[in-house]
């Protein structure tokens, strides 16, 4: 199991070292740079930015050099935020992210399941129909459609909730975003319990623990859920990395200081070491999440083993 | 036919079920009259479809959730007919425990087998995990399985089939049940395997005393194990009363068929002069077991030396049980798997050749696969299944022509060439079978490997494939290479014999001289297991 983990973690070297390679030199090739502001700056002042940052010397060099520092966990200089290291602005804004993330996925979980649960017992009656139209509503329709409403439901009319800021994480401002966040997880998971719930509970083994009298707790969450959950633990896994590491249109609407509008801003700001550094830090989430998930399926399927 | 009286323990009384389909209403049980008295062994049989298993599911309260039930199930003077599910528990799996069919899916595949079987005694018994655990040990031991303190620790699929059966019964014996059904329980397993299984059963119901009601389709079971038989036809009981009585004078005409259904009467031989069609000379399959990281290759040796000759007109039967390698010599004598000695056919070497001049011979060299529902493929009408194979092999035809020549095919296997436009899900199993041996008959093969081709049919319907198959033989001179675990229809079908265990041939000679005169342990064993049952029929008819 050791040899496992250690192995897989050694085999996302050179899958990140690829990562890191494709990404540095696409954005290079995009055209423009992080100093082409809309009114050129003066040719002096551009020639010392551009040895600041070493953007004069040949690309292979730059590569080599920047290859050289991520290998010390060092990101390099922000270029768009002049005064912060990327290492400093993703030790702020991480944390939130994941904060946010982890709370939808939760949410996204227990919620989901439980109804996926539900709908498959009730298969073909109105709770089943009912679940599975919200289900569809919660994927059909947009977050940023989903989030305004919310806002003007609960914080303008209703005033219960604060329509955005982070606050350090407080409890109420985490509210909204998470269940925004959380809703097409939410319809997604809904979907997926059911479908896997459905055929576990039609399987011989379930029959099994029905004929010899086994409580309905037994039945349903021990011998059917357990295996029907499955499916479900290898959609969450990539799903997870995708929600830990920020959303930016949840965080630009509900104004949280998360990494998912580095994103966008350091694209188009051409941002070079901020964009690397999401894309290393999302690659990292991915590799380690979809480890987690393979994991997590030798836990619960002891015929999945790793020895 | 013996009334209930006070040693009745579960009587079912006019039960009827219906099943709710997109169709309409199914009724698949009509009235349905079974009871079971202690310490007595009845058996219900019928084909697949009769309502069998359906009547005791209902009565057990555990049908699909598309069925209606209706009538009376009574236990110690209760009806439990529409019990709520809390109540219901209290009865199924403590005084009324059921074994299935599947041996292989029956058991939950998450959890040890020890955790498995104490489950019901922690929420009947109201033991303890601990003293459930202990009392799980015990129950391993009385349905002696081999090394149970660890098999206590094992998962299902660690176990092999006989070994799961084995835990399911250790399972329904666990709280001291008045009354044992089983449905099937040994159908999925080998001869010989069965013929343990149904000992195991048989001794242990004499020393626990508790009624067993026992589902089968199979005749040679009934009458080894049962006092009381009802059998039953599109879910109604035709005819019931003391097994010897049913076996020595079967009343109904349904009955007397399915009494009659075992595959009789022998090929005729083929002259000596016929000339030879196939020849495997040292035929060898390996299969590289996967040991995982640096560890020595475990290779398994799925045939082991085989050499054989056919000539034309003739058939070999291959007989064995799962995992033999029976199934996997046949691939290699088509040459579908890398396979290490000869294989000559009309004086050509075909092991080696290449898949390109592979594919000119395989119109003369045809497979008939075991599972008549999933080797069809469901997109395609029957019409078209059958006449794929001209598309590649004569391309010259043209569509009316395949046409012409699918219904021929279909004429040939007694089918109705009006149904070439229909669909497989259209069809019952045996149907099916037929569809699969038209679309090999339309390439007017030579050579045809037949693997388990009847297995998964009921009896009566096997009996009519066997003699399609004969006739065929009869009418093109075929050749067959036959793969079957059922001796009854190995017996009837082939000129010569060879019966394989662990990839060897153990004995091999003309079919009569094996059935009658077997010298190898192992093939008296198998027959042993197969034949008691046949001896038996023959001794009361």
């Amino acid at each position: 199991m050791h040899r496992y983990v250690l192995g897989r973690l050694l085999s996302a070297i050179p899958t990140l070292f690829l990562i890191v390679t494709i990404s540095f030199f696409l954005i290079r090739i995009a055209p423009g740079g992080p100093f082409d502001l809309e009114r050129p700056l003066e040719a002096k002042v551009m020639e010392n930015l551009n040895k600041i940052y070493h953007l004069d010397e040949p690309l292979w060099n730059q590569y080599l050099l920047y290859l050289k520092s991520i290998v010390q966990l060092d990101f390099g200089p922000s270029f768009y935020f002049r005064d912060f290291s990327i290492n400093e602005l993703f030790a702020q804004s991480l944390p939130i992210s994941i904060q946010l993330g982890l709370s939808a996925l939760c949410l996204a979980l227990v919620v989901g399941g439980t109804l996926g649960v539900v709908a498959a017992l009730r298969q073909n009656q109105a709770t089943d129909y009912s679940v599975m139209a919200a289900a569809t509503l919660g994927v059909t329709i947009p977050n940023f459609v989903v989030a305004p409403i919310l806002t003007l439901i609960l914080g303008v009319w209703l005033g219960w909730l604060p329509v955005g800021g982070w606050n350090g994480g407080a409890f109420v401002n985490v509210i909204l975003p998470v269940v925004t966040l959380a809703l097409p997880q939410v319809a997604v998971v809904a979907r997926l319990t059911r479908g896997s719930m459905i055929e576990a509970l039609r399987s011989n083994h379930v029959r099994t623990a029905r004929a010899y009298g086994l409580t309905s707790y037994m039945v349903i969450v021990v011998h059917a859920l357990r295996g029907a959950i499955l499916p479900v633990v290898s959609y969450l896994g990539p799903a997870a990395a995708a929600l830990l590491t920020g959303s930016v249109v949840i965080e630009t609407i509900f104004g949280i200081p998360g990494i998912g509008r580095y994103f966008v801003q350091g694209a188009l700001n051409r941002d070079y070491t901020l964009v690397m550094g999401t894309v290393v830090v999302v690659a990292c989430f991915v590799i380690m999440f979809n480890l987690v998930v393979d994991l997590l399926y030798a836990l619960l399927d002891p015929r999945v083993s790793y020895d | 036919m013996t009334q209930e009286n006070s040693r009745t323990v579960l009587s079912i009384r006019d039960l009827k079920v219906d099943f709710e389909t997109g169709t309409g209403t199914v009724n698949a049980v009509r009235g349905v009259d079974i009871h079971v008295e202690a310490g007595e062994t009845v058996a219900i049989v019928g084909e697949s479809g009769s309502g069998k298993s359906q009547t005791m599911m209902a009565a057990m309260g555990l049908l699909a959730s598309n069925g209606r039930t209706e009538g009376e199930v009574i236990y110690e003077g209760r009806n439990i007919l529409g019990l709520s599910t809390r109540q219901l528990n209290d009865i199924r799996g403590a005084k009324v425990t059921m074994i299935f069919q599947e041996p292989m899916t029956s058991l939950d595949p998450l959890y040890t087998i020890g955790r498995q079987l104490a489950e019901p005694m922690v929420v009947h018994g109201g033991l303890s995990w601990k003293a459930a655990k202990a009392k799980a040990l015990e129950l391993l031991k009385l349905v002696n399985i081999p090394e149970p303190e660890r098999k206590i620790k094992a998962y299902p699929y660690e176990m092999s089939g006989g070994q799961r059966q084995r835990v399911m019964i250790a399972m329904a014996l666990a709280n001291d049940p008045d009354v044992l059904i089983a449905d099937e329980p040994t159908t999925a397993l080998d001869v010989t395997t069965q013929a343990q299984i149904l000992d195991l059963l048989r001794g242990l119901q004499k020393r626990l005393g508790m009624a067993v009601m026992f589902i089968t389709h199979d005749l040679g079971i009934v009458r080894r194990i049962s006092d009381r038989v009802y059998v039953m036809k599109t879910g109604e009981v035709v005819e019931s009363g003391e097994t010897a009585k049913i076996f020595a004078q079967p009343e109904h005409l349904y009955t007397k068929m399915l009494l009659d259904a075992e595959p009789t009467g022998h090929k005729p031989p083929v002259p000596d002069s016929a000339p030879v069609l196939l020849e495997a000379q040292k035929v060898e399959v390996e299969f590289e077991l996967d040991s995982g990281f640096l560890q020595p290759k475990h290779i398994l040796r799925a045939v082991d030396d085989i050499s054989f000759s056919l000539r034309k007109g003739q058939t070999l039967g291959i007989v064995g049980e799962s995992g033999s390698g029976k199934s996997t010599l046949g691939r290699a004598i088509l040459n579908l798997l890398p396979a290490g000695g000869r294989v000559v056919f009309h004086g050509q070497q075909i092991s080696g050749l290449d898949k390109a001049a592979m594919r000119a011979l395989r119109k003369d060299m045809q497979l008939i696969f075991q599972d008549p529902f999933g080797s069809l493929s469901p997109r395609l009408t029957v019409g078209q299944i059958i006449s794929e194979g001209l598309l590649v092999h004569e391309p010259s035809l043209t569509g009316k022509d395949r046409d012409v020549r699918a219904c021929q095919a279909l004429e040939e296997v007694s089918l109705d060439p009006v149904m070439r436009n229909r669909y497989p899900h259209e069809f019952s199993g045996g149907q099916r079978q037929r569809i699969a041996i038209a679309r090999t008959m339309v390439l007017k093969p030579e050579f045809v490997v037949l693997d388990e081709p009847t297995s998964a049919l009921d009896r009566t319907i096997q009996k009519q494939v066997v003699e399609l198959l004969r006739d065929l033989q009869k009418t093109h001179e075929l050749t067959y290479l036959f793969i079957s675990h059922d001796l009854a229809v190995v017996r009837a079908l082939s000129d010569t014999v060879m019966v394989m265990q662990r990839g060897k041939v153990v004995e091999a000679g003309t079919a009569d001289a094996i059935f009658e005169a077997p010298k190898c342990d192992y093939t008296k064993e198998l027959i042993g297991a197969a034949m008691l049952t046949q001896q038996q029929m023959m001794e009361t008819a």
